[in-house]
């Protein structure tokens, strides 16, 4: 009787404090935290951009910036697309990383390319379940460019999940790039970790 | 002659109204596309891309810019035009403004005087044209030598070749001069963005589903169409990837 009074107990509390979960706005992440944090994520890179460093010390700077402001597991889960869901926890794991790895040598080597340029944040609006952080790129000799951050707090911290540069986007490009590398190893998850090691 | 053609283009792309997949990728061709890609791939490898590097390192920088301007300002007249069937008098009116400015103050188009005032080119062409007078943009075409498109886009560029003004002006060899000057832009491209397209064309893995996705996403963002290609975060395409990741 009292085991059930105190399960009873602890189950109303439960629901309570899901309720009170619930009431909360579906959003603690608001327009100015993903400003905020698309400012130091740009700012993070014109200083990599200003170093004028090697190559690899900028592929370095990349993966560390990717790592920090990017919501990298569920990026990466995205680009693979619905195989993630066949993955065991520790495939998922070396996979993630593999893909960090390579992201951080395929857009680090573009760096170079930006030596002298900057990034400047416009504004963020929400966008259905996301935020989106409007920037413009200047680079030497272009015309200055829109760049777009989508902003998600869904990881339990503010990050980006996706980047459309004029449009493109990065996360649909590297669906692509992922499947074709997982077609080419016949659906092995293996052979496209091995491969992804080695790409970018 | 241009009513014509701007008819049977019409007609042409009637007939070719299928939908894209839920990706945002229209393309029944792919087949043809794919062998039409290898093709321009090797053109690449043989000729674009060596001679790019040649170019872009034998003539100074300040030159190819001017080169690039001459090619810009000259395919101001056949914007204008588009403008105007678009019903963008503003845009029609600037690119005027800009003809004018660069053709005189600029050195017959090789300084971009009016850029620098802060008036940019509000470029278009008849694809444009006939994606505001309501034509979708029809399968994803890969065309020998021009590169990816559209069938809506690629008729407008044959459309393009008929309606320019400056046709009806220039004769040789002030038009193969332009012809020059649109050859030069392209090379001085491929040179200045040469490590990106390299890295689409040589180092993805499947080259052909690369650059099909990056035209049509930024064609369809110059066009400011709601790209389906162009979900926002991870959970779109994929059902409730997003949720399932945090929330399973």
């Amino acid at each position: 009787m009292t085991n059930y009074t105190l399960n009873k107990t602890t189950r109303r509390t439960f629901l309570g404090t899901l309720a009170a979960f619930a009431a909360a706005p579906a959003f603690a992440l608001t327009s100015r935290e993903a400003e905020a944090l698309v400012g130091g994520l740009v700012g993070d890179i014109n200083k990599a951009i200003g170093s004028g460093q090697s190559e690899a010390a900028m592929i370095g700077d990349f993966t560390r910036i990717f790592g920090r402001y990017g919501d990298v597991p569920a990026i990466a889960r995205s680009a693979l697309g619905p195989t993630a869901r066949s993955l065991s926890s520790g495939e998922l794991r070396s996979y993630t990383e593999a893909f960090q790895g390579y992201m951080g040598r395929k857009y680090g080597k573009r760096f170079r390319e930006f030596v002298g340029g900057r990034i400047e944040v416009n504004g963020a609006r929400q966008a259905g379940r996301f935020y989106e952080v409007s920037t413009t790129a200047f680079l030497r000799g272009e015309s200055p460019f829109e760049v777009t951050f989508i902003v998600s707090d869904r990881s339990g911290q503010d990050r980006f999940v996706n980047m459309l540069i004029e449009g493109v986007n990065l996360l649909a490009t590297e669906r692509v790039e992922i499947t074709a590398l997982l077609d080419r190893n016949r659906g092995n998850v293996s052979g496209l970790i091995n491969d992804l090691k080695r790409a970018g | 002659m241009i009513r014509f053609i701007t008819i049977a283009a019409l007609a042409l792309l009637a007939g070719c109204a299928s939908s894209p997949d839920s990706t945002g990728v229209n393309d029944p061709y792919e087949g043809l596309n794919r062998s039409v890609h290898s093709f321009n791939k090797a053109v690449d490898t043989v000729a674009l891309r060596p001679v790019s590097q040649v170019y872009g390192t034998v003539v100074p920088g300040p030159v190819r810019t001017g080169v690039d301007n001459v090619a810009d300002n000259l395919g101001l007249p056949g914007a204008i035009v588009n403008n105007t069937l678009q019903g963008d008098l503003g845009a029609a009116a600037t690119n005027t403004g800009r003809f004018l400015v660069n053709s005189t103050f600029g050195f017959v188009g090789l300084f971009d005087v009016a850029g620098e005032l802060g008036v940019p080119a509000q470029d278009t062409d008849f694809g444009e044209t006939l994606h505001v007078w309501g034509v979708g943009e029809g399968p994803y075409v890969e065309r020998p030598i021009l590169g990816p498109s559209t069938t809506r886009d690629s008729v407008g560029y044959v459309v393009d070749l008929f309606l320019d003004p400056l046709d009806a002006v220039l004769s040789s060899p002030e038009s193969d001069y332009r012809l020059a000057a649109r050859v030069g832009e392209l090379t001085n491209t491929r040179y200045r963005f040469g490590d990106t397209v390299d890295g689409v064309l040589y180092e993805s893995a499947d080259s052909y589903a690369q650059s099909r996705l990056i035209y049509l996403q930024n064609r369809r963002f110059e066009l400011g169409i709601d790209d389906p290609s162009s979900s926002l975060g991870p959970a779109d395409t994929d059902g409730s990837l997003y949720d399932e990741l945090y929330f399973e």
